[in-house]
């Protein structure tokens, strides 16, 4: 037997995945705690040991892949030019590399604005603006801006390709590392982002992963290859597109309610389906991840309780409105707290279902009747997910649901929202094992080991 | 260098058929072409103008809603910086049978430099294009005209 150790570096866990690469079958599981505010190796030595005591003995690997989002995750700040054009495509991109969005930035850098970068201390810096042979002003200007700063974290430049000669020679003479890649948007209708994503993965995985000493596992580790969520994204990704000689499951939707955030993952075209409707605004990206900052199980549960409501959420969970407080108190005071009680439970079980259903709403394309002169006529912006072949759940909050089938079906399209273009009829399933960030690994060394792994490990829930 | 143009239909405006062959033949003349295509707001012209680095706007506008759809439409453009682009307007600008002239001069007013009536033909358009770009071209100090040409 050949087996591969997959690890997840968290920012409150170290998590391993033993994988058997001859058939794919998952073979050991342990976690550590995450210590890479002190030394990165103390959690993994414990999780490693976790892992041996499990399986009598570590088998010896033939690889060993990491992801990480220790340490405040991969920060990244963009910089475009027109808020819905350039800077949307730039967010897309940074989501799309697993980033944590930490600041977003449109039109001319001002002095206060580079006094915010500076604040905020990005690991990379993602630079764009205008279209290929497009305003080139404004990007040098941002350029210029950026040497200014006194973070002198990496500047990924991916914007007109005509202005990129001159921002290189400007960064590198201000002392900076400036990374130049391909256009995310080289004309208006065409989104091009997998070669910044590219690029902010080299970079994360040649210096970031240095600059926050994760790097220090070395013995260890052979390589740390990118962020989590962007290994997440990968395993999405390659469980709907399979691989030679193994069909994919299709399109599909990843739903991940963590603590502090709900990320989404959409891997399909999203292209009507419903002839006669138009798509409005940029394109949209084949594989999309989206993040919802405001909508954590922990770090974030008074979030949800605003949007939704408390006296709503009881009565969801089917408590008094005085429970609901104290048990939301619990949560505000300990965030590591898992549910003791049965009103705790409960309320935690109201807030998952609250958090994806938000999350959805957010991540779904709407469709908009819009009454013209020579009728209605449909415009959808967004992706259209109404056909999404399954619909996937990830993370503690679902996984360990006591109905997980029914949290994946709070995400379906709902015939009272027909505006919001959500899996009409998706098969569920829950990603048990937490195995998507590994496939996502693996699948770099060998994506018939990953694939299998991810498949044969979905647990159905419909 | 050649000048790009961006092109569309304004408001809830579904006639697409000529402005596509507008595009098409300002292709064909070398122009750069950003084609937005039907059922477009006012503001999503200015927004791919100062993306694309655009020299002209061209306004297409065929179910007689033009007036309502580009009041503002000049002062959207100052607003985002755009100043001095060129901006054309052209088609079935209002409802019912009123005097081009005065179609004209409302157009004119609000801020376009030129406006075309329903049946104009793309050469006409070509030709106006060629014209004001050689102006501000020679205005703006461009050493000739010819050089500057599409």
């Amino acid at each position: 037997m050949s087996a591969a150790l997959l690890i997840d570096f968290g920012s409150t866990w170290t998590k391993l995945r033993a994988v058997d690469v001859d058939t794919g079958a998952l073979i050991g599981t342990s976690q550590g705690p995450s210590t890479v505010a002190t030394d990165i190796n103390i959690g993994l030595d414990a999780a490693l040991a976790t892992l041996a005591r499990a399986m009598h003995g570590l088998p010896s690997f033939v690889v060993r892949l990491a992801s990480s989002s220790a340490a405040g995750g991969l920060r990244m700040v963009t910089v475009g030019l027109v808020r819905e054009l350039t800077a949307e495509a730039a967010r897309q991109a940074a989501l799309g590399a697993g980033a944590k969005l930490v600041g977003e930035f449109a039109y001319r850098l001002t002095a206060a604005d580079v006094a915010r970068v500076d604040a905020l201390a990005p690991d990379i810096v993602l630079l764009c603006g205008g279209t290929d042979g497009g305003n080139r002003d404004v990007i040098l200007h941002n350029a210029d801006a950026l040497a200014r700063c006194s973070v002198q974290c990496p500047v990924v430049v991916a914007g007109n390709r005509e202005a990129t000669d001159a921002i290189q020679t400007l960064l590198s003479g201000a002392g900076r590392t400036a990374i130049a890649t391909a256009n995310v948007l080289p004309a208006l209708d065409a989104l091009d982002i997998e070669p910044a994503r590219a690029a902010i993965r080299d970079v994360f995985m040649q210096r970031i992963v240095h600059a926050k000493g994760i790097d220090r596992a070395g013995a260890a580790v052979d390589r740390v290859l990118m962020p989590t969520p962007a290994a997440v994204l990968d395993g999405a990704r390659l469980l709907a597109e399979g691989v030679a000689g193994r069909e994919g499951l299709g399109s599909l939707v990843v739903v991940d309610p963590g603590g502090a955030t709900t990320d989404v993952h959409s891997i399909g075209a999203g292209e009507p389906s419903t002839p006669g409707v138009i798509r409005y605004g940029l394109p949209e990206p084949y594989a999309k991840r989206t993040v919802e900052g405001d909508l954590g199980m922990r770090h974030n549960a008074t979030a949800i309780v605003a949007a939704v409501g408390l006296d709503v959420l009881a009565g969801r969970a089917g408590i008094t409105t005085a429970d609901a407080r104290t048990a939301l108190a619990r949560i505000e005071a300990d965030v590591e707290a898992v549910p003791s009680t049965d009103a705790e439970t409960r309320l935690d079980d109201a807030l998952v279902r609250a958090a994806v259903d938000i999350a959805m709403g957010r991540h779904a394309g709407t469709v908009e009747t819009v009454y013209t002169a020579q009728g209605p006529v449909q415009m959808q912006r967004g992706k259209d997910l109404s056909n999404v072949q399954w619909l996937i759940g990830t993370g503690g909050a679902i996984v360990h649901a006591r109905d997980p089938g029914s949290v994946l079906r709070i995400v379906c399209a709902d015939p009272a929202t027909p505006a919001q273009l959500r899996p009409r009829a998706p098969r569920l399933a829950i990603d048990a094992d937490y195995l998507l960030y590994a496939a996502g690994l693996l699948a770099q060394v060998d994506p018939g080991a990953a694939f299998d792994c991810a498949r044969n490990h979905l647990r159905i829930v419909d | 260098m050649s000048h790009t143009i961006v092109t569309g239909v304004i408001g809830a405006d579904t006639h697409i058929v000529g402005n596509r062959i507008l595009s098409m033949a300002l292709e064909d003349a070398g122009y750069r072409v950003v084609s937005l295509g039907a059922l477009t707001p006012a503001a999503d012209f200015i927004r791919a103008a100062i993306e694309t680095a655009a020299d002209a706007i061209l306004v297409s506008s065929l179910y007689g809603q033009g007036e309502l759809d580009c009041r503002g439409f000049r002062d959207l453009c100052i607003e985002a910086g755009l100043d001095d682009i060129l901006l054309y307007v052209g088609g079935n600008l209002v409802v019912g049978k009123q005097p081009w002239d005065a179609v004209e001069r409302r157009f004119l007013d609000m801020g376009f430099d030129r406006a075309f009536p329903p049946g104009t033909r793309v050469e006409a358009a070509l030709s106006a294009l060629a014209a004001d770009f050689a102006a501000r071209d020679a205005a703006a100090g461009v050493t000739s005209a010819a050089s500057r040409l599409p």
